[in-house]
């Protein structure tokens, strides 16, 4: 790898990046009185998709009942129009840096094959974990830590908590 | 003045402007910071490349701090804003499931969604299961609601609990954070791998 390559490719201190999202994070309090969030967007596509392709099963599950009942219009929300933000900002940070491009990342001791089963399974329990906690990383973790939730710091130290526990049965997958 | 949206300072249409908004720096930050790359993200647990725990706690406590002084100068209502209800066992399981989750997957949702810009596959594949395990999660709410809502203690503050005020609370989540940071710094020099 050429040393213009290895520049090109550089990624920000991440410290100075840590500054950055936390100004994100008090602009997005400042403003709109709440942190930043992700799976929330998810849940709205999956509400609204389910509302569209089976109205009167969306109408009888509470899980649809009670999200539709406080979100009437489930796309117009924060977290959708926060998250298509995501889309255009990284995407726009990955082409500055020139790193847009199609591609499977994985360890190359194991396929990409492999990389994409573990990737859905991740994906799911996730999906599922996101919902049980209320909210991700982001949501739950990061943005309760900045207002001293007490439910935030739990989960966030029970998702590395665990990632920790567990990281020595996968090792073969990234190391 | 601040919370702009919940004083009515702003619309409800120019706060989700904003959301577009703000989400555009925080997908930048992610990806600018080496988040759309699960190799990376999955680093902080091996020790080879911390970035995440030097990008979270950097971005925690800034904002933290942030909003106490925010509140000091009386910029800000802190009562108006919103703070995620604490049900114990789900907090607790909900986060053991994501933990799972991200040794497995190798992202986070907003890193995936970041990751995607950039044409990452897996993270496509993420976002997938993602939307398969909400969906579980909707259908068989019948048989975990019980659980989701058992145990509710409030919306209590870490300070709250341990009965200090928020100011001392902070000083300590910035010390943990700059303990941790240190820490970082040493599993990346002790466990190192060969970039790719």
């Amino acid at each position: 790898m050429t040393t213009t390559k290895l520049k090109s490719k550089t990624y920000m201190n991440p410290y100075l990046a840590g500054v950055l999202l936390g100004l994100v994070l008090l602009t997005a309090n400042f403003i709109s009185g709440r942190g930043l969030g992700a799976s929330g967007a998810v849940k709205s596509v999956i509400v609204t998709a389910v509302d569209a392709v089976a109205p009167g099963h969306a109408e009888n599950a509470p899980f649809y009942v009670e999200y539709l009942e406080a979100h009437p219009k489930p796309m117009k929300s924060w977290l959708v129009f926060e998250m298509l933000g995501v889309l255009v900002g990284g995407f726009l940070s990955g082409a500055l840096a020139g790193r847009l491009k199609f591609k499977v990342e994985h360890s190359p001791k194991i396929t990409s094959r492999r990389r994409l089963i573990f990737a859905l399974a991740g994906g799911i329990l996730f999906g599922f974990g996101s919902q049980l906690g209320r909210g991700c990383t982001s949501g739950s973790a990061l943005s309760g830590m900045a207002v001293l939730s007490l439910g935030g710091i739990i989960t966030m130290a029970a998702i590395f908590g665990t990632g920790y526990a567990l990281a020595y049965f996968v090792r073969k997958n990234w190391i | 003045m601040g919370p702009l949206a919940a004083n009515e300072i702003i619309s409800q249409d120019t706060n989700l402007i904003f959301a577009f908004l703000i989400g555009i720096g925080f997908g930048f930050v992610l990806e600018g910071a080496g988040f759309s790359s699960s190799r990376k993200l999955a680093g902080v647990f091996y020790g080879y490349d911390t970035v995440v725990l030097k990008v979270f706690f950097t971005a925690g406590i800034t904002a933290m701090i942030g909003l106490l002084f925010f509140s000091l100068f009386g910029w800000i209502d802190l009562s108006l804003i919103y703070i995620n209800p604490t049900f114990l066992y789900s907090a607790i399981a909900g986060g053991v499931i994501m933990g799972a989750g991200f040794i497995l997957g190798g992202f986070c949702p907003g890193t995936s969604f970041c990751a995607a810009s950039i044409g990452k596959i897996d993270a496509l594949v993420f976002i997938g299961g993602l939307l398969i395990g909400i969906l579980i999660f909707g259908e068989g709410y019948a048989l975990w609601e019980g659980f989701y809502n058992a145990k509710f203690l409030g919306i209590p503050k870490i300070s709250e609990s341990l009965g200090l005020k928020d100011g001392l609370m902070a000083l300590i989540i910035v010390l943990v954070a700059f303990a941790m940071f240190w820490v970082g710094e040493w599993a990346e020099k002790k466990f190192p791998r060969e970039e790719y």
